[in-house]
């Protein structure tokens, strides 16, 4: 019945023809000419909730083809920034382009996923009916609709529940419909709020290894609370603290400005712990030593700026027949880094 | 698709899902036809071929029901944080408000489409006034209009359905009853003036089968007041 009641005014709202993005044709171009670039850049970006200052005058850029994590306590202004990077909010001052576009054009819109905080999504709706809506809403061809939605069920791994309705599925699934959604139209750009909470192990493996993907030819931004899920992921990490930037670069880089110094774990059989705790400490390299467990003689030994005392150790063992048995190099984990940043 | 389209097909299909469009088809038909046809200064009883009745007990219901359907639109949305998914799409916030109106003012038509059947069993009965028939379900489809323009209003101004159902009703009384009565204090221009504002008025004008430009321009004038409000506050987040 309702059929017969909404073909006729399908024709009054007839879909006007849409002009490709592109205008060349791509069999006839290399593909390094397809990568559309859509780099966002913010600019001085401030927002203000009342007295509270969520988002203080940041500035930063991500490049096509890079996955940026974000970090930060609670209340830093990582959501803040998001909303306003996906123009659902505006900031009192600065400037957020997507690929040269303000953000506030609904054009730019289409070519932004998003997946927010809390993940919210029609309930009543049947996986595959809401999965179709948001392709023919973000102005999808009719005709690649279903074999879209047919992929990304496959990638998000909801080929047993696409029937079901969103309300009946559990968190997990509910973060796959979530994560579906914002890819079903190929966005140049993804905004990923949390987008691992709720996963299982293997699924949180798995949309990794979806979002490195992605990130090769897009533009990503995630948010996270999962410090090894940003080593595992993203090309750059950027650490927000009470609105501000606190910290920005490979992970690698961040651990070079946190530490400085090299931190070597070892450990010396054969010989009497405060002999070897002598040398050590005599070594030129060597700025500190510290017994670790003095029955099994293990030591952490910390190096002085800018050296290496692997060598040294390794010499010092020959000369005097002890037996190294075991050599660490320590790293500062990112969950300390994060501390030291965010918690004074 | 265009989008205002493409929003407005599930907002209507959700009424089918949630069994809310089921709920107001039956009672909608029940009450116009109970009243029509069988009880108190019914058909029979006035001896009149016209739908008179029918418009008169249409009129209340919708009332009514107008503001139910009308209170979840953005009020569930914004509670529920659908929202702020649904305005980051490739949608501007008009199209998102014109989308809701057009499924509500479906499902409204949904409903008067099912009361043909009376409109032909009059016809049986003898010489049914047709022009003013038809002008009697164009203001049924205008009022609609109006009230479910002041419903996505009220939907827009909060988060809870309850507060949006509520503003939605007492507006919609005031334009059906209170600005009447209003004026029935007052004499001169502030009378004037008020009845002006009252849409059964403007109904009863349009249902005797004239319709005249200062109807429809008050009409459209709320309609579109309606819509700008609403679309007014979703853009403020």
């Amino acid at each position: 019945m309702l059929y017969f009641l909404v073909v006729p005014l399908n024709y009054i709202f007839a879909p006007k023809p849409k002009k490709p993005h592109l205008e060349l044709n791509p069999h006839s171009l290399p593909e390094a000419i397809l990568l559309i670039i859509m780099d966002i850049k913010i600019q001085n970006l401030t927002k203000t909730y009342g007295a509270q200052k969520a988002v203080d005058d940041i500035s930063f850029e991500v490049k096509t083809g890079e996955i940026l994590g974000f970090l930060g306590p609670n209340g830093a202004g990582k959501t803040t920034t998001m909303k306003v990077i996906t123009g659902y909010i505006e900031g009192d001052n600065g400037n957020v382009t997507i690929g040269g576009n303000s953000v506030n054009n609904s054009a730019t819109k289409g070519y932004i996923g998003y997946l927010p905080e809390h993940n919210p999504l029609y309930l009543e709706m049947p996986v595959i009916d809401y999965l179709g809506f948001c392709a023919s809403i973000q102005g999808m061809e009719k005709s690649l609709v279903p074999g879209r939605i047919r992929e990304m069920v496959k990638v998000c791994g909801l080929n047993a529940e696409k029937h079901k309705k969103i309300g009946e599925l559990s968190k997990g699934y509910r973060q796959r419909v979530g994560l579906a959604q914002a890819m079903i139209h190929d966005p140049e750009v993804l905004i990923l709020d949390e987008p691992t909470t709720g996963l299982d192990p293997n699924q949180i493996v798995e949309i990794r290894e979806l979002i490195k993907n992605i990130g090769q030819e897009k533009t990503v931004i995630l948010s996270t609370h999962i410090l090894p899920e940003v080593e595992a992921t993203c090309d750059r990490i950027l650490i927000i603290n009470k609105g501000k930037i606190v910290a920005d670069g490979t992970a690698a880089t961040l651990r070079k400005q946190a530490q400085g110094k090299q931190v070597l774990h070892v450990r010396i059989e054969d010989a009497d712990v405060n002999t070897v705790f002598g040398k050590l400490q005599n070594l030129p390299t060597v700025a500190l030593v510290d017994i670790l467990d003095a029955p099994m003689n293990r030591f952490e030994i910390q190096s002085t700026q800018d050296t290496f005392s692997n060598r040294e150790i390794f010499d010092l063992c020959v000369k005097n027949k002890w037996a190294l048995t075991e050599l660490i190099p320590f790293e500062t984990r990112l969950e300390d880094i994060f501390r030291d940043l965010t918690l004074n | 698709m265009n989008p205002t389209w493409v929003i407005a097909k599930r907002e209507l299909n959700e009424y089918f899902d949630t069994l809310v469009a089921y709920i107001l088809l039956i009672a909608f038909l029940g009450l116009t036809g109970f009243f029509t046809w069988l009880i108190g200064a019914d058909i029979f009883i006035r001896k009149q071929v016209d739908l008179m009745v029918f418009f008169e007990v249409a009129q209340l219901t919708l009332l009514l029901f107008i503001p139910a359907i009308t209170m979840r639109q953005f009020a569930e949305e914004k509670r529920t944080g659908t929202i702020e998914l649904l305005l980051t799409k490739n949608v501007t916030n008009r199209q998102v408000v014109i989308g809701k109106f057009l499924s509500c003012i479906l499902m409204i038509c949904i409903a008067l489409a099912f009361t043909i059947p009376y409109y032909i069993s009059v016809t049986q009965l003898g010489n049914i006034d047709h022009g003013a028939t038809t002008a009697g379900y164009v203001g049924l489809i205008l009022m609609s209009c109006a009230y479910i323009s002041i419903g996505l209003f009220a939907s827009s101004t909060t988060n809870n359905q309850i507060v949006a159902f509520l503003i939605s009703l007492f507006l919609c009384l005031l334009f059906h009853f209170l600005f009447d009565m209003i004026a029935s204090g007052f004499t001169g221009m502030l009378g004037e003036f008020f009845s002006m504002l009252s849409i059964s008025g403007h109904f009863d004008s349009i249902s005797r089968g004239v319709v005249d430009s200062k109807d429809l321009i008050y009409f459209a004038s709320i309609i579109i007041l309606g819509l700008f409000l609403a679309e007014y506050n979703i853009s403020k987040r």
